[in-house]
């Protein structure tokens, strides 16, 4: 579904990403974690076609990704800590902008489900800036899915939520993924980074130093890898 | 007809926003109204005096008036990566161009057009007549298809509200110099024969302005 081949990012003389091999199956849930400057950011945007790699390829369903590729961007979902909402439009006008500029069929009907799915239906005219972070964050999801997306990216879509927040989106995310074929998460949290995975990458100073199955990991000897391979190292990168 | 579907859907998601706040048509109208007035004193403008600096004052007020709306147009855009989502959606970048500028010169014309008769009788000029309004027609296509790009430029900066005016205004001159000329003709009653290689000129830099900013947008957004 998504394989990644020597990925590098360099901005002027940092390097980002340095050299980074990766697989996502059809139906795994990858999470990546990693200290601040790992360059898990740097590796969504890449995947997301908003940032170009320096070098290395990555294809997703078997299309070598490109910035121009604009079909490539019509399989893809992408949630982030900032929810790329309009705070000046009401919840449902947020929605069907975003179903118009992604060509969604019958977009009366799936702005009702969506708005169904992430509970906000009782706020669908409300302006998107009243809202809380937390229901921001759930409009950002069900923007997010809007053109029913084959491959979800999440980058660190906890960021800024409260224990509640975090506990609806963490349903949320649970209840949405498996209707995508594949998901790429990055997260600072390991508890919930392994929550939801099948696969986990620990990132550092832009390498993979560390990769598990979720069925043979535990969060004790994850938090023990983390520390050793993460941290340990300084943790500290660019990016 | 996508392309279309989707540079229309840009340009109205701004226009719901802005008839939900009035935030920049209200600070353009009074930054505008500001302007006039100040230069009416200014000037001190007696009845021989106004046509000859009415075209100058005129095109100094738009292009200010206008900067703020080109400002705060592609900023709202850059603030919490809102760009972000546009830029994810399965259409080409320069969709995102064309809405955002359709979008500035739809503000800014609608300014211009509060502003003129005001601008009228503070002058005591007729200047709502048809040649003159293709003349601020064009001027505006012009300064909107460059002022947008250059304001995609100047809001990844950080003293954004400064770089705008620096970059923008040394670009957009051979339009101001084409317009103000073009308004003074009219406004002396010279026929259109004598003014017509301002107005080709103006066309020119329209097309030449936008079919650059087509071109440049995609490579200014890509990361």
């Amino acid at each position: 579904m998504i394989q990644i081949e020597g990925l590098v990012k360099a901005f002027g003389h940092t390097y980002a990403l340095r050299g980074i091999d990766l697989e996502v199956a059809e139906g795994e849930f990858l999470t990546i974690v990693g200290p601040n400057g790992a360059g898990k950011t740097t590796l969504l945007r890449i995947l997301a076609t908003l940032l170009k790699p320096t070098s290395g390829l990555v294809r997703m369903n078997g299309r070598v990704l490109s910035p121009g590729d604009t079909e490539i961007r019509r399989q893809m979902g992408f949630v982030s800590h900032q929810p790329l909402i309009y705070s000046d439009l009401t919840v449902e006008e947020n929605l069907h902008f975003y179903g118009r500029i992604y060509d969604v069929h019958r977009l009366e009907e799936r702005v009702d489900v969506l708005l169904d799915l992430v509970g906000l239906e009782g706020r669908r005219h409300s302006l998107a800036g009243t809202l809380s972070r937390g229901l921001q964050q759930r409009l950002s999801v069900a923007r997010s899915i809007i053109h029913e997306p084959s491959i979800m990216l999440l980058d660190e879509p906890y960021t800024g939520l409260d224990q509640q927040a975090t506990r609806m989106l963490r349903g949320l995310l649970g209840a949405v993924s498996p209707q995508s074929h594949a998901v790429v998460m990055t997260t600072h949290n390991l508890a919930h980074g392994l929550e939801l995975c099948d696969k986990l990458v620990i990132l550092s100073r832009g390498r993979i130093v560390y990769q598990a199955e979720r069925g043979s990991l535990t969060l004790a000897e994850l938090q023990e890898a983390y520390w050793l391979y993460a941290e340990g190292e300084g943790g500290l990168g660019a990016g | 007809m996508q392309f279309l579907n989707k540079t229309l859907a840009i340009v109205w998601k701004d226009v719901l926003a802005e008839l939900r706040t009035k935030e920049m048509f209200s600070s353009m109208f009074v930054f505008a109204l500001l302007l006039v007035v100040i230069f009416s004193f200014s000037f001190d403008l007696r009845v021989e005096k106004v046509a000859e600096v009415a075209p100058g004052v005129l095109w100094v007020t738009f292009a200010f008036a206008g900067t703020l709306q080109l400002n705060r147009a592609l900023s709202a855009e850059i603030e919490e990566g809102r760009l972000d989502g546009l830029l994810l959606a399965p259409m080409e970048r320069s969709t995102i161009y064309f809405g955002k500028m359709l979008g500035n010169l739809l503000f800014i014309s609608a300014t211009e057009a509060v502003m003129l008769p005001i601008f009228s009788v503070v002058f005591n000029l007729n200047l709502i007549r048809p040649a003159f309004l293709l003349t601020v027609f064009l001027g505006t296509v012009g300064f909107a298809a460059v002022g947008t790009l250059l304001a995609t430029m100047a809001a990844n900066t950080r003293a954004r509200e400064v770089m705008l005016p620096v970059l923008l205004f040394p670009i957009i001159l051979p339009v101001v110099i084409s317009a103000v000329k073009l308004t003074a003709g009219i406004l002396d009653g010279l026929p259109w024969a004598s003014l017509a290689h301002w107005l080709r000129l103006l066309i020119g830099f329209d097309i030449i302005f936008l079919a650059v900013s087509y071109m440049a947008f995609d490579y200014l957004v890509q990361g």
